[in-house]
């Protein structure tokens, strides 16, 4: 049996960007999954304890015997093993311009958008979301560049750092709700703004983006629960 | 400066520069090498990383790549054909990627928390320090190199650290010989081969940078 034929399972929750751009990139590459549902908040599962020691964190796809960690090396592994309507561009500076946005969209924007959330004090909050808004209008120019006027990042199709991106769509939305501020507007990110709706709609991905209010009632009892423990 | 030139803008006793000097070695690309002023960074480099105004950056075609784990796949993609670095199989490069993605997350932050700290939080570093490298002395395993027979991607991620570890020792007072024999040994195999050897600087000059540093920072 090749490999590409052996089993696939994606061990996630439904509320996870990270877990969702796996899915997403199995739907683009018409793979069939089981997905297996962690409840993180009644602690992990042997599985998942078994599957990432070193993390302890979702995603994981397991494929055959083999396990993956880490979406974003998961996503390069399910372009490399399904060739067929490739993720990453095939030109390589192109490929390390959609890394470079993927690690600045990991390393740098996601956190100052959850620090929205966090913020302490209407200076932090103001600070967080200046933050986020300068890092989308980077963004905002990087598409331009990287799309050369087509319909995604990866041009015509979506691409590795449309999934990146997003995959955190959901939560850019719920950020926008619980702070009234149009994060994604017309003024400063018009091209971004649009491409959103693109994403969303997608066949690949249509079914795997979570609501936004079924995420922001879960982003409030998650707020509940960290709040309710105690700080030591 | 011609389009077919590679430059590499980068900082001397910086470990991520380090990566990129050892793929570029690997693959024995001539290369021009900017040495960077990091308190009065050149036009070129404001130019070239815009967004972190980091190094090292390598600029070949005239077209920056910014990101030392970016630059060394990119390397390895330009270049494929001599001495490549990651493996051809898919899920070995996805284990290859994990660990340097590891080493990355970890090493770095762990290293400057054991010689910028004192006391309990020193300590603590230290003890995360040793089991990561622990970690990676596991998946070494019995192999000659990560990448198996061959220096390979984590190799070369990894590798530029060990010219802070007598720095690290100094100030952190332990040894990571005694805790981490093989990884040590791993570290010498790699230092018998001119690519490495000649893209790490001393660790006596990283311990007296080090010791600059903290006189600079006010840190004991």
């Amino acid at each position: 049996m090749a490999k590409s034929d052996a089993a696939v399972k994606v061990l996630g929750t439904w509320a996870s960007p990270f877990v969702m751009r796996v899915r997403v990139a199995l739907n683009i590459k018409s793979v069939a999954y089981e997905f297996l549902q962690e409840r993180l908040w009644e602690g992990k599962s042997e599985l998942l304890l078994k599957s990432n020691p070193v993390h302890r964190k979702v995603p994981v796809l397991i494929h055959g015997d083999d396990t993956i960690c880490e979406s974003l090396i998961i996503v390069q592994y399910i372009d490399e093993v399904w060739p067929s309507a490739p993720i990453l561009p095939s030109d390589p500076h192109e490929r390390a311009t959609a890394r470079f946005w993927a690690a600045y969209l990991d390393d740098k924007w996601f956190p100052s958008l959850r620090a929205i959330g966090m913020a302490e004090g209407e200076d932090a909050r103001k600070a967080a979301i200046g933050q986020v808004e300068e890092g989308l209008m980077l963004l905002e120019e990087a598409f331009g560049k990287c799309s050369q006027g087509q319909a995604f990042f990866g041009k015509d199709q979506i691409g590795y750092l449309d999934i990146t991106f997003g995959c955190f769509l959901g939560w850019l939305r719920v950020t926008e709700k619980m702070s009234g501020i149009k994060l994604l507007n017309e003024i400063n990110t018009p091209d971004l703004l649009k491409w959103a709706d693109r994403f969303c709609n997608d066949a690949a991905v249509k079914d795997v983006m979570p609501e936004t209010e079924k995420l922001a009632e879960f982003a409030k009892m998650l707020r509940g629960r960290v709040r309710a423990t105690p700080k030591s | 400066m011609g389009d077919e030139d590679v430059v590499l803008l980068d900082f001397w006793p910086s470990p991520f520069g380090m990566r990129v000097r050892i793929a570029l070695a690997e693959k024995e690309i001539k290369y021009e090498y900017k040495e960077e002023d990091l308190r009065n960074k050149s036009d070129l480099l404001l130019k070239m990383n815009p967004i972190h105004k980091k190094i090292p950056v390598l600029i070949y075609n005239g077209k920056p790549v910014c990101e030392s784990l970016i630059q060394v796949q990119y390397i390895d993609e330009i270049w494929p054909h001599k001495s490549p670095l990651l493996p051809t199989d898919p899920y070995q490069r996805a284990i290859a990627r994990f660990w340097g993605d590891f080493v990355d997350k970890k090493i770095y932050d762990l290293g400057r928390k054991v010689w910028t700290t004192k006391g309990e939080e020193q300590e603590a570093a230290k003890k995360e320090f040793i089991e990561c490298l622990k970690l990676l002395e596991g998946e070494l395993g019995n192999k000659a190199y990560f990448g198996g027979e061959n220096l390979g991607y984590v190799d070369a991620v990894l590798v530029p650290f060990y010219s802070w570890f007598y720095a690290y020792e100094k100030c952190g007072n332990f040894s990571i010989e005694r805790e981490c024999p093989k990884l040590i040994a791993w570290a010498k195999r790699c230092m018998e081969k001119d690519s490495v050897s000649k893209s790490l600087p001393d660790q006596d000059k990283i311990y007296d940078f080090v010791l600059h540093l903290k006189k600079v920072f006010g840190i004991e």
